[in-house]
């Protein structure tokens, strides 16, 4: 068993753009259910309107990175509004039905073959980095040291990727410790109570619906940022991986989405070189060393089970959460 | 009631009506008025008033038996259910389809039956979500402080006066849901007051309050009216609705069967037998006029 190498690739994962995704999408969720109670199944489908948002406009339009950018941004909030205005006046498990049949229909909207010519259909896009690459201050070369070490472009899109999950952070603490967050918080708890103190509870739903897919929309631009945008990658599993992560870390903080992103990216990485490793050493047997990859996300659910079991509130969640939990 | 309590009465308002007391009699300054309002389940009418108004400045009760439509005329009236037919005014504005976000921001706010303490904030967070127009809730003035941090340590200081008041000030930086239940009303009313309300609207203030709180809830109410504001609660209670109300409007089947002064309310015959129940065999609906008196009774 070489651990040299597995963990060198967990190390590489603490800092990967998919952590970064991850992160980021796991805080624009932590907006929707933490803190204002939106049973929000769809995150994928905002993270792929995001990507492909962003692949469209430079592919197609021929847009400049950061417009194309944009335009994802907007997307997502477009996207949000076509999706809460018809449900948000609804009890709150309507939403959680419609946004996981809506997050499929924008996955099978860019898997038919009938927009080929615009989605690439399931091969997907890619090779749109040009303007991206361009815009690179670092002259090339190799930054970073031990398992972190990156040529020009990688350490660009790590640039970019801390830059935007630090914002994102520092805004939603912002928000959530404001005014404005109060009432948010509120309508999680009661929003009939909010509703008679004189809070136009649909309108806060709406704004916190967008801002939550907008976040989680970046989250996919930066995991298409170094890649490539492929439609198989917006499954609902991508839904419940980040669901694990933002439950993993605690879903009404700021910091609890970034740090259970961070663990969940580590413990795959981990588990996917170490499970074939144990099997390629004869330790764990009656497993090939394919089915020993897949067995992580075994572990993985039987960790979410454990975890909304035994520490609903998440690692960074407030104790005293638990011993309310309706 | 004892008599300790009852030389304190509270000193009750009069010559609230114009002409002869009977439902749906003039009042010489209504706050709220309502006009063939109707509500139907299916089936089932629930609320059926053809005309009421609530007197301005004191404390109304709105009596009745179970599923006489008390909580659905209350739901009707602060915008949290719509009615099939009728119109209703507050402060003189017609209101009907307002939504209740709104009819609160006019100055009519509202506590529930069930409590809703919001659990996972803090009993201070509860309070400060109470007041009304405040900057820092507008999306983009939340993200810069300056913008509203004055005003949110002003409403902090008033929301303290008011925990002072309702002796929840230790309990401020707990969760909601630590509270028992009693504290949860106090919590909630004093909520209410944060928006300084023209009417105070309480649905059975009282249910599940152990006796010592009783006391002090209705010294809250009786000094919301002595601060000018208009109260209509609904009660199960008839000691403290003759205790504290200046005005009865008793509902029985979805209609006012009568209203008036408590005492001479509860001297009505229609409502003795609609309510406190000394004709306990007789159908309701011959005591509201719905079958006619001689219909034979079931065996």
């Amino acid at each position: 068993m070489d651990w040299g190498i597995i963990l060198s690739n967990t190390a590489q994962s603490l800092l990967s753009p998919a952590t970064m995704a991850f992160a980021l999408a796991a805080l624009g969720l932590a907006v929707h259910f933490g803190f204002a109670g939106l049973l929000n199944f769809g995150i994928a489908g905002f993270m792929a309107v995001g990507a492909y948002g962003y692949a469209i406009s430079i592919l197609t339009f021929g847009l400049q990175w950061w417009t194309s950018a944009l335009v994802g941004i907007v997307a997502a909030a477009v996207f949000a509004i076509i999706m809460g205005v018809p449900t948000l006046r609804l009890r709150g498990d309507y939403l959680a039905i419609v946004t996981i049949a809506a997050a499929e229909i924008v996955r099978l909207l860019f898997l038919t073959t009938a927009f080929e010519e615009v989605t690439g259909s399931a091969d997907g896009l890619f090779g749109y980095h040009a303007s991206f690459r361009a815009s690179n201050p670092f002259p090339e070369g190799t930054y970073g040291f031990g398992p972190w070490t990156y040529n020009e472009v990688e350490f660009w899109v790590l640039v970019i990727g801390v830059v935007l999950v630090a914002l994102a952070a520092l805004f939603v603490w912002r928000l959530m410790n404001s005014p404005w967050g109060r009432v948010i918080k509120g309508i999680r708890e009661d929003e009939d109570a909010v509703r008679a103190l004189g809070k136009n509870v649909f309108s806060y739903k709406i704004q916190a619906l967008i801002i939550g897919g907008v976040i989680a929309a970046i989250g996919g631009i930066v995991y298409a940022l170094p890649s490539a945008v492929n439609p198989n990658v917006y499954m609902t599993s991508l839904t419940f991986f980040v669901w694990t992560a933002l439950l993993l870390g605690g879903a009404a903080t700021v910091f609890g989405p970034l740090l259970g992103a961070v663990i969940f990216w580590v413990l795959q990485a981990f588990l996917s070189s170490f499970l074939p490793a144990l099997v390629a050493s004869g330790i764990l047997p009656m497993v090939s060393s394919a089915q020993a990859s897949t067995l992580r996300f075994v572990l993985v659910g039987i960790g979410l089970v454990l975890l909304v079991i035994f520490r609903p509130q998440g690692i960074l969640g407030d104790k005293r959460e638990l011993t309310f939990v309706k | 009631m004892s008599s300790r309590e009852s030389s304190q009465s509270p000193e009750k308002t009069t010559n609230l009506h114009v002409g002869t007391i009977e439902p749906g009699v003039k009042k010489i300054d209504p706050i709220i008025t309502v006009d063939d309002v109707r509500r139907q389940f299916g089936g089932l009418t629930a609320v059926d008033v053809e005309h009421l108004e609530i007197p301005r400045g004191v404390i109304t009760a709105l009596i009745g038996p179970n599923g006489a439509g008390k909580t659905t005329l209350f739901n009707i009236l602060t915008g949290f259910d719509k009615p099939n037919a009728g119109k209703w005014t507050f402060d003189g504005k017609n209101i009907a389809g307002v939504s209740a976000f709104k009819l609160a921001q006019m100055g009519q706010v509202r506590t529930f039956q069930l409590t809703k303490a919001l659990g996972l904030l803090t009993v201070l967070e509860n309070m400060k979500l109470g007041a009304k127009s405040q900057k820092g809730e507008s999306f983009f003035f939340s993200l810069f402080p300056f913008f509203w941090r004055k005003q949110d340590a002003e409403i902090g200081e008033k929301a303290m006066v008011l925990l002072k008041k309702f002796k929840l000030e230790e309990k401020k930086d707990e969760f909601a849901a630590s509270l028992s239940g009693g504290q949860r009303k106090l919590l909630e009313m004093a909520r209410a007051l944060m928006s300084d309300p023209e009417l105070v609207m309480l649905d059975e203030p009282m249910a599940g309050v152990n006796p010592a709180l009783t006391q002090s809830l209705l010294d809250h109410i009786l000094d919301l009216k002595k601060e000018g504001m208009t109260v209509l609660f609904v009660e199960h209670d008839m000691h403290m609705v003759s205790h504290i109300a200046d005005w009865v409007v008793v509902l029985a089947e979805g209609r006012v069967v009568a209203e008036g002064p408590p005492k001479e309310v509860m001297r009505n015959p229609a409502v003795i037998d609609a309510y406190l129940g000394s004709h306990q065999d007789i159908d309701l609906g011959i005591v509201t006029g719905r079958i006619p008196k001689n219909t034979p009774k079931l065996s």
